[in-house]
């Protein structure tokens, strides 16, 4: 069931093909084949599926084929190109102009409202703004708690009523909020059923008592062909102002973030990639395309990759390089930067035709290893980090029995560090003639 | 209401439902390359993924090629027999044949463990049983305080630490407990992870380690919570929960909706793992065993 990279699969399919000048119908019925699969695989919507292929294949027929592309890639592009102009559109802010805001937090059990509504608080409270949480779940069992328990460690207050209905807390918990200097109040409700008559219209009470400027719908990105009712349902009694997708920390391709966009035509305003409540991050239809379509996030990683080094390290680095004397003391800070980028597994997640890999290599031996390796640099004294060379048996002694590593190890790690020297020596070549900022080349 | 009822009036809630579906693409149609597509579109929109449905597909025309069949209405039978081919015979939680039962519930975040938990637990004393719960979900905010609630309604002992400490510890607590106390049931509760975090399923491999450390042949259960609204993830978290843990059923929760839940044929078709059982409510009597034939006559009848 591993999914093979759609970019591959075409590649297959067009392997022959490697010509200049229009796409014709049949090239493009023939990717679009394995298009439809990839996001059917990714659990967007059948309907949808069907009726967005239709459209890139009206669009596709007859377009050039750029130079620098197969007919292939021409079609995985245009596929690329639609799905993100057709998630992203237009500008995804929340509205908070007025005092008080109020938004209100919507869908079905166990999509993530209350832990997104903490993560939005946060959002909302280093924008310097004064959030109230207001807890009008009153089915779960301790779900109120739960409220409490999350603004506490988000040092936001939380307001909640014993015994009370829905709209009587939220009416309560707005006068609250305006004795007390809160200008957004979100309020997060239970979870539930689109099918539950009686619990919808709870939700639309609530919504004409206090006309929230913003009915968020959060939706579990885990969610199969179900999406499109669930999403739609609450559209028609709310008329939402946009969605937020949970768990796009998991390896869910994200489909019905596709279907959702298309059924109720309302922005992705943001994306939860965790349980940490720190984790709220603004939505990229691009990189959501590519999930979708099983190419890998390249975006988020490139980023991550950029947040974690500085680029005056990086400069440095590269000036190394290319004057040879790259020694064990930047292959550890290198380590260092890898490290802040996140655990290898999430990075592996993230790189087109990694996940494949996944089950297969153990990443956590991996990290194992680094670790081993950030120890045994560690009992190296300054002098021998900097010139490996001096490292002779009884050094190699010394250094093993202070790391609590073998002699073996200390020997591998030299050898690896010679042959990622050598690899560096090569890239820090290309990357001078490409003027390519920094190069990854632990990589490899 | 019988699971039979609560699954058929489930399923008439849907607009769209897949009986309907299926009952007016077959009716009156002679067979065509167009109907058996309309068919594959119906199993894919239940979410029995791209993959199972072919072959499901694959099958159905050989048989309608063999057994020269001719009016659409006949392909709705061999199409339901193949499905239930998948299924596989109706397996039931079983208990060991010693005290206490330990069964522990794993899953992603937002499945509905707890409330699961809850109902067994219920049905468990209703039986006369004497049923202890462990909270092993020491991660997520007021979590044990949501399984004590459920405790105290279904009238089980609970065994609980503070906030943040180790699962380990709870499970190794409530294994020691529930034989003190000549328990018949300990149903351990995990907390929701994603099945992509590596260090949180080994977490999940050290509370069973204890549990089996404690008493060999325990966990007796191991039941994988899954909403039924879930796509073809499912099969990964199926997966990678069975290699962490043995998953012995599937637990598929949230059937009242209109989501299908046909992932859990994709599922048993390529790792074998049955449903045991269903969730079709909130409430603390909507619990029922899976029961295949019903299972899919609802789909069909």
């Amino acid at each position: 069931m591993i999914f093979e990279n759609l970019a591959d699969k075409l590649q297959n399919t067009f392997n022959n093909l490697k010509r200049r000048g229009k796409l014709t119908e049949k090239e493009v019925e023939l990717a679009l084949k394995e298009v439809r699969l990839a996001l059917l695989e990714a659990d967007v919507n059948h309907k949808v599926v069907k009726s967005f292929t239709e459209r890139v294949k009206n669009r596709a027929i007859g377009e050039e084929v750029l130079k620098s592309l197969t007919p292939a890639q021409q079609v995985v592009k245009i596929v690329y190109d639609e799905l993100t102009s057709l998630m992203g559109g237009s500008a995804a802010q929340l509205n908070l102009s007025y005092s008080p805001s109020i938004i209100m937090m919507v869908g079905l059990q166990g999509a993530g409202k209350t832990t997104t509504a903490g993560k939005l608080a946060r959002t909302i409270k280093e924008k310097g703004r004064r959030p109230l949480l207001v807890a009008c779940d009153v089915y779960r069992p301790a779900a109120v708690k739960q409220l409490q328990v999350v603004g506490n460690q988000i040092g936001v207050n939380v307001f909640s009523q014993e015994g009370q209905k829905p709209v009587s807390i939220a009416q309560a918990g707005i006068k609250y909020a305006n004795q007390n200097g809160f200008d957004v109040i979100i309020i997060d409700t239970a979870g539930r059923l689109h099918v539950d008559e009686e619990l919808m219209q709870e939700l639309v009470d609530l919504k004409t008592s206090f006309k929230p400027q913003e009915i968020l719908f959060v939706a579990d990105a885990m969610t199969g062909q179900d999406a499109v009712n669930v999403a739609a349902s609450f559209n028609e009694r709310l008329d939402i102002s946009g969605i937020i997708l949970t768990k796009m920390d998991g390896d869910a391709r994200g489909g019905a973030a596709l279907s959702i966009r298309e059924v109720v035509g309302k922005p992705i305003k943001f994306a939860a990639f965790g349980e940490k409540l720190d984790a709220l991050e603004i939505f990229h239809p691009d990189r959501m395309a590519s999930r979708i379509l099983g190419m890998g996030d390249l975006g988020t990683i490139l980023e991550k990759a950029q947040q974690a080094i500085d680029e005056k390290e990086a400069a440095q680095l590269v000036q190394k390089l290319t004057t040879d004397d790259f020694n064990l003391e930047d292959f550890y800070e290198q380590m260092q930067q890898m490290k802040k980028m996140g655990p290898l597994n999430q990075l592996m997640d993230m790189v087109p035709g990694m996940n494949k890999m996944k089950g297969q290599a153990d990443f956590s031996a991996a990290e194992k290893e680094m670790k081993q390796l950030e120890a045994i640099i560690n009992s190296m004294t300054p002098k021998e980090r900097r010139q490996p060379d001096l490292i002779d048996a009884s050094r190699k002694k010394r250094i093993a029995n202070g790391s609590g590593a073998r002699v073996q190890d200390v020997n591998r790690l030299l050898k690896q560090f010679g042959e990622t020297k050598k690899v560096m020596k090569q890239f820090g070549g290309l990357s001078q003639k490409g003027k390519k900022k920094f190069k990854m080349p632990f990589f490899n | 209401m019988g699971f039979f009822d609560k699954l058929v009036s489930g399923l008439t809630k849907t607009r769209d439902n897949l009986v309907k579906q299926i009952k007016s693409v077959l009716s009156g149609k002679k067979i065509s390359e167009e109907l058996f597509e309309e068919l594959e579109e119906i199993l894919i929109g239940a979410d029995i993924g791209v993959t199972s449905t072919m072959e499901i597909m694959e099958n159905v025309r050989e048989r309608c090629r063999q057994e020269k069949v001719q009016e659409g209405s006949q392909v709705e039978k061999i199409l339901q027999e193949e499905i239930r081919k998948v299924i596989g015979e109706k397996t039931e939680l079983e208990p060991p044949a010693t005290t206490p039962w330990v069964i522990m519930v794993v899953g992603v975040n937002g499945v509905g463990k707890t409330t699961t938990i809850g109902k067994l637990a219920a049905r468990f004393t209703a039986e006369g049983k004497k049923v202890v719960l462990a909270a092993g979900d020491t991660f997520r905010a007021a979590a044990a305080e949501q399984l004590a609630i459920w405790a105290e309604r279904s009238k089980a002992q609970l065994i609980r630490h503070e906030e943040g400490s180790d699962p380990a510890a709870v499970a190794y607590d409530a294994v020691q407990a529930a034989r003190n106390r000549k328990a018949d049931v300990l149903i351990i509760d995990t907390a929701g992870r994603l099945h992509t975090k590596s260090n949180l399923m080994e977490e999940l491999k050290k509370i069973k380690r204890v549990i089996s450390r404690e008493m060999p042949d325990a966990p007796h259960d191991v039941l994988l919570v899954m909403d039924a609204t879930t796509g073809q993830n499912g099969l990964s978290q199926a997966k990678v929960f069975k290699e962490a843990t043995e998953v012995s059923g599937i637990v598929l929760t949230k059937l009242d909706g209109t989501a299908k839940g046909g992932i859990v044929i994709a599922i048993k078709r390529e790792l074998g793992i049955p449903v045991k059982l269903v969730g079709v409510g909130e409430g603390i009597d909507d619990m029922q065993n899976f029961n295949p034939d019903d299972f899919v006559e609802a789909l069909f009848s």
